[in-house]
């Protein structure tokens, strides 16, 4: 692959659902510090045209009426969410963003209350599974990341049938481990199955993950790790554009 | 009706309203007629010590609030601060203790939601929210049941709402059994010119009522929650504490911030205790205008509400909006489009009358000044307490020398367990500090610090308030407090700019808590004015004590420093193995009001130091400087738990390696005073060796001591007073108690 393209300008959309709150977040961390595009989109717009990439950013949305998510996955925008992600479009929700996503059934499986019923807010290391997403494009499987947790429902759970094809057709994106990589001990914040911070559908253009990214692309605030997962995406998207016009 | 039942009937009607006998009399002159019922509610509500500062304001007014930063100070929603770049910070800190005793989750939520109404009222998006929480001792359930109520209503808001919180304090003392206090302070910037006012200016202009529904919930909050002493049918009050919904909160901030930024509005208030009343004859008096409003016209969440439950509740996220004529569309449509009701409920009017129609009806129609600047005001009595002197004596203390190693490592690991010095870790990893992104230094630091949108600069907060030194000198203590949290905001590099007060005290009809709360506004006034940190406003609450029994004179001060460049911000934690250890400012300190002399001997005792503030000021300018010139790895204030903690909690914020230090301590005392006195004016810092020179230079150039007291690393914490070794014991054995004390009470 050539050298990703450090200039490449894309178009984002960060969808804003009532209660969403870290919209602003994800727009200033592609906007601002990766230099790209970056627009709001309302709960209740019809269409995602002209967009490269969707971000369903953490928060509330609706308060957590019923359950995180629940309502969010049948806003408007979300019909366009789901065409957009079945053309092949790459779509990442982070933390509410991810609920949503398995709420609307785009993502297998779902997110329930932390082990400890509590809202935890606090760094987690998350091992990359899978390179084959946008969102982790070019990062070497087995890197360990440092990311911010902060939710009160993170725990993924899914049927042992479904935890198993997830793992056969390497849909696990992100595990949670330890600083040296090693699964186990304290490592799994919220009980997850699995230890599963993030998973992709299976085309894998869909990825969703409970840690916050956008809250760690900056050396002074969080650290930095967390402007690979974004930037994988400008390369992915820079690399699609090289196959799509053949390098023109 | 017999002769006595005569008698009663009227006493009953003021007393039903909390008004004394006096008081009702006053009014009846003011008015120059008997209120009817509903005047009188809403007089007796906003007669109220919460509402009415009666027996706060003549002390009040000694609090300096003037300084060239201050762009707004108290009387309105917040305080305005200038960071000198266009950009301005607003700051309020209250207190929610009597709803939180009640009912601990909603209290604290409540809390939250309230003193976020009062920044993004002035304009000011909300940036930062701190707590400082008192409860009786952890060993008892109760105590913990109410800390892990509040900490999850407190959570269960904040996180939500989206407005990090980054800080705060908790302490642990037997007079907060029964009155726990809650006090929480927020933060928000906004552009300097666009400070928006709490007023009805301009007859004709349009009132909005913006958010929420009305319900019959909160009614009586202020005036009978907030404004008496708790008895034994507090828990009866459960129903009188509201419910809050951090949803709505977020959307109505980001409605009113989204039409507070245009030009269609004239005046802003938020409806807290005493709802509409208060938010109605506030921002008309104000203005010195009048205000009519139809209670019709108010949106109910239930039908068949008298006009009465309607000016009284205190129903949650509700907004005042007074706006330009001509514009209401403008302000449906905001509202409309944040999915929130927006109902016009009157007019401002030129008459100076607060009206309250209901239909055609005037059910009310009295001047909005009565309820406002005409409220009683009191001196009341003040006279020490008889037992003063007692309290300052300390007795003999049977112990063994500094070479008692055994016996003071002990001792210092005790200390890092106890309820006052552990790890707050267990309540901040509840909290979402870092959403909006701009946490720079995270709570368990001296200060947190915060990147300010808009500005190259960054803000530095803490708040502290120890009452267990109020308590044995109000005066003193307050000295101390201010000064702290001063030092704090100053040990990241920041300059501190000014401050916001909540004072917590008992009742004011009694003569001990008067003169402890003048004492205390003098110590404030007098420190704030030589620390250059103007009292923007605040909150005075009366009436923390149950059954007789008060809480300590608890004033809680939240100070806000400037950072001019947050590259150069300086955290607690030792950075580098090597890096020499300085200890700043005042060599020695004594035992009064400290932690050691409350865990290992069990006495609140001694008379607390007198604080130079000239040298707190000095030391100041140093850290800033110092921090500025890159002079500084690390810094922290020596306060709870004096310096053998501070050198503990620098290890356990080690980076990795760094952990560990080898000092030897100026022998100025005994070997517990070296160890664990408590001193205002002493900071420990960290230097690269190359760089200590130049920090000594600078401290001796602006007349601060300091001594170079040993080196940082090793793994080992070892220190030495005089030749002798008092603590010597692997830091991961004393970081053991230290983080594990809370989770292990609350699990």
């Amino acid at each position: 692959m050539t050298a990703p393209a450090a200039h490449a300008r894309f178009r984002f959309a960060v969808i804003v659902f009532p209660g969403s709150n870290c919209d602003v977040d994800a727009h200033r961390a592609l906007g601002e510090v990766l230099g790209q595009d970056v627009e709001y989109v309302r709960h209740d717009a019809g269409d995602l045209d002209g967009y490269d990439a969707v971000i369903l950013p953490g928060g509330f949305s609706y308060g957590d009426a019923l359950r995180a998510g629940a309502i969010a996955a049948l806003s408007p925008v979300m019909a366009a969410v789901e065409r957009f992600a079945s053309a092949g479009g790459p779509v990442l929700g982070i933390c509410n963003g991810f609920q949503i996503l398995c709420e609307a059934g785009l993502l297998p499986g779902a997110l329930h209350r932390n082990r400890d019923l509590k809202f935890r807010c606090h760094d987690v290391f998350v091992r990359v599974e899978a390179g084959r997403t946008p969102f982790t494009w070019g990062i070497e499987p087995g890197t360990v990341l440092r990311m911010p947790i902060a939710h009160g429902e993170g725990c993924y759970t899914a049927p042992p049938e479904v935890l198993e094809e997830l793992e056969r057709r390497g849909q696990v994106v992100f595990r949670y481990v330890d600083a040296a990589g090693r699964r186990g001990g304290d490592a799994n914040p919220n009980g997850s199955a699995h230890d599963i911070a993030g998973i992709c559908n299976e085309a894998g253009n869909v990825v969703g993950l409970m840690p916050h990214p956008e809250r760690c692309v900056e050396r002074l605030i969080g650290g930095e790790d967390g402007r690979r997962v974004l930037g994988a995406a400008v390369r992915w998207l820079a690399a699609r554009r090289e196959l799509v016009t053949g390098g023109r | 009706m017999d002769a006595e039942a005569a008698r009663a009937a009227p006493a009953a009607r003021w007393e039903r309203v909390g008004l004394t006998e006096d008081e009702y009399r006053r009014l009846v002159d003011l008015l120059g007629r008997e209120p009817n019922d509903l005047e009188l509610e809403m007089v007796g509500v906003m007669w109220s010590e919460h509402c009415s500062y009666k027996s706060s304001k003549v002390h009040l007014r000694r609090l300096p609030s003037e300084g060239p930063q201050v762009l707004m100070g108290p009387g309105e929603n917040a305080g305005v601060l200038d960071l000198g770049d266009g950009t301005a910070v607003a700051l309020r800190c209250e207190s929610h203790n009597h709803p939180s005793a009640v009912e601990p989750v909603q209290g604290a939520a409540t809390g939250v939601g309230g003193i976020l109404r009062d920044i993004f009222t002035v304009g000011a998006r909300p940036i930062a929210l701190l707590d400082s929480l008192r409860f009786g001792p952890p060993e008892r359930e109760r105590n913990r049941y109410l800390l892990g109520g509040v900490v999850s209503g407190i959570a269960g808001y904040g996180n939500p709402v989206g407005v990090p919180t980054v800080g705060g304090e908790v302490y642990f003392e037997d007079c907060y059994a029964d009155n726990p206090l809650v006090n929480v302070m927020a933060v928000g910037v906004l552009p300097r010119d666009r400070i928006v006012r709490g007023r009805a200016e301009g007859v004709g202009n349009p009132v909005f009522v913006v958010g929420a529904r009305t319900g019959r919930d909160g009614i009586h909050g202020a005036s009978l929650l907030a404004s008496r002493e708790f008895d034994q049918q507090a828990e009866d009050l459960r129903p009188e504490v509201q419910v809050g919904d951090p949803f709505l909160e977020k959307l109505l901030i980001e409605a009113c911030l989204e039409l507070t930024a245009g030009d269609a509005v004239v005046g802003v208030n938020d409806l807290g205790a005493a709802g509409l009343t208060s938010a109605c004859s506030e921002t008309a008096s104000r203005a010195g205008q009048g205000i009519e409003i139809d209670v019709a016209r108010v949106p109910r969440r239930e039908p068949g509400m008298t006009p009465d439950e309607v000016m009284l509740s205190e129903s949650q996220e509700r907004m005042l909006i007074i706006a330009r004529a001509g514009r209401e569309d403008e302000v449906r449509r905001v509202f409309t489009r944040w999915g929130l009701e927006a109902a016009e409920i009157g007019r401002v009017t030129g008459d100076g009358m607060f009206r309250v129609r209901d239909g055609d009806r005037v059910v009310a129609e009295l001047p909005a000044r009565i309820l406002t600047e005409q409220a009683p005001v009191y001196r009341r009595p003040a006279a020490p307490p008889a037992d003063l002197e007692e309290r300052w004596r300390l007795p003999r203390l049977e112990e063994p020398g500094p070479g008692d190693t055994a016996h003071w490592t002990a001792a210092l690991e005790r200390l890092l367990g106890s309820p006052n010095l552990c790890s707050r870790r267990w309540i901040w990893q509840q909290y979402d500090y870092q959403v909006r992104t701009n946490t720079v230094v995270v709570p368990g630091a001296d200060a947190a610090v915060l990147r300010v949108p808009g500005s190259r600069k960054g803000i530095a907060l803490a708040v502290d308030g120890n009452g267990r030194l109020a308590w044995l000198d109000p005066d003193r203590g307050a000295r101390l407090i201010v000064a702290e949290a001063a030092r704090n905001v100053a040990c990241t590099g920041a300059r501190p700019l000014g401050l916001t007060n909540c004072l917590n005290f008992a009742s004011p009809e009694r003569p001990e808590t008067m003169w402890a709360f003048s004492a205390v506004i003098d110590g404030m006034a007098e420190a704030a004015r030589a620390l250059g940190t103007p009292v923007t406003g605040g909150n005075v609450s009366f009436y923390n004590e149950t059954m007789g029994r008060g809480v300590y004179p608890t004033p809680v001060v939240g100070m806000l420093g400037v950072i001019d460049d947050l590259e150069k911000v300086v955290t607690p934690g030792f950075k580098a193995e090597g890096d020499a250890l300085v200890l700043l400012g005042a060599p020695a300190a004594g035992l009064a009001g400290s932690e050691y002399l409350k865990v290992v001997h069990g006495l609140v005792r001694g008379r607390p130091p007198l604080v130079d503030l000239d040298l707190e000021r000095r030391l100041i300018d140093l850290l800033v400087e110092a921090a500025a010139a890159g002079l500084l790895r690390s810094a922290h204030d020596l306060s709870d738990g004096g310096a053998a903690v501070a050198l503990a909690e620098a290890c356990f914020a080690a980076e990795p390696g760094a952990a560990g230090a080898e000092v030897a301590l100026p022998e100025a005392g005994s070997a517990a005073e070296v160890l664990f006195g408590e001193g205002p004016s002493r900071v420990l810092v960290s230097t690269a060796p190359g760089d200590l020179q130049r920090l000594l230079d600078l401290a001796g150039r602006l007349a601060v001591p300091a001594a170079v007291i040993g080196a940082a690393g090793g793994g080992r914490l070892r220190i030495r007073i005089g030749g002798a070794l008092a603590v010597d014991a692997e830091v991961q054995r004393l970081h053991r108690p230290w983080s594990e004390a809370m989770a292990r009470w609350m699990a």
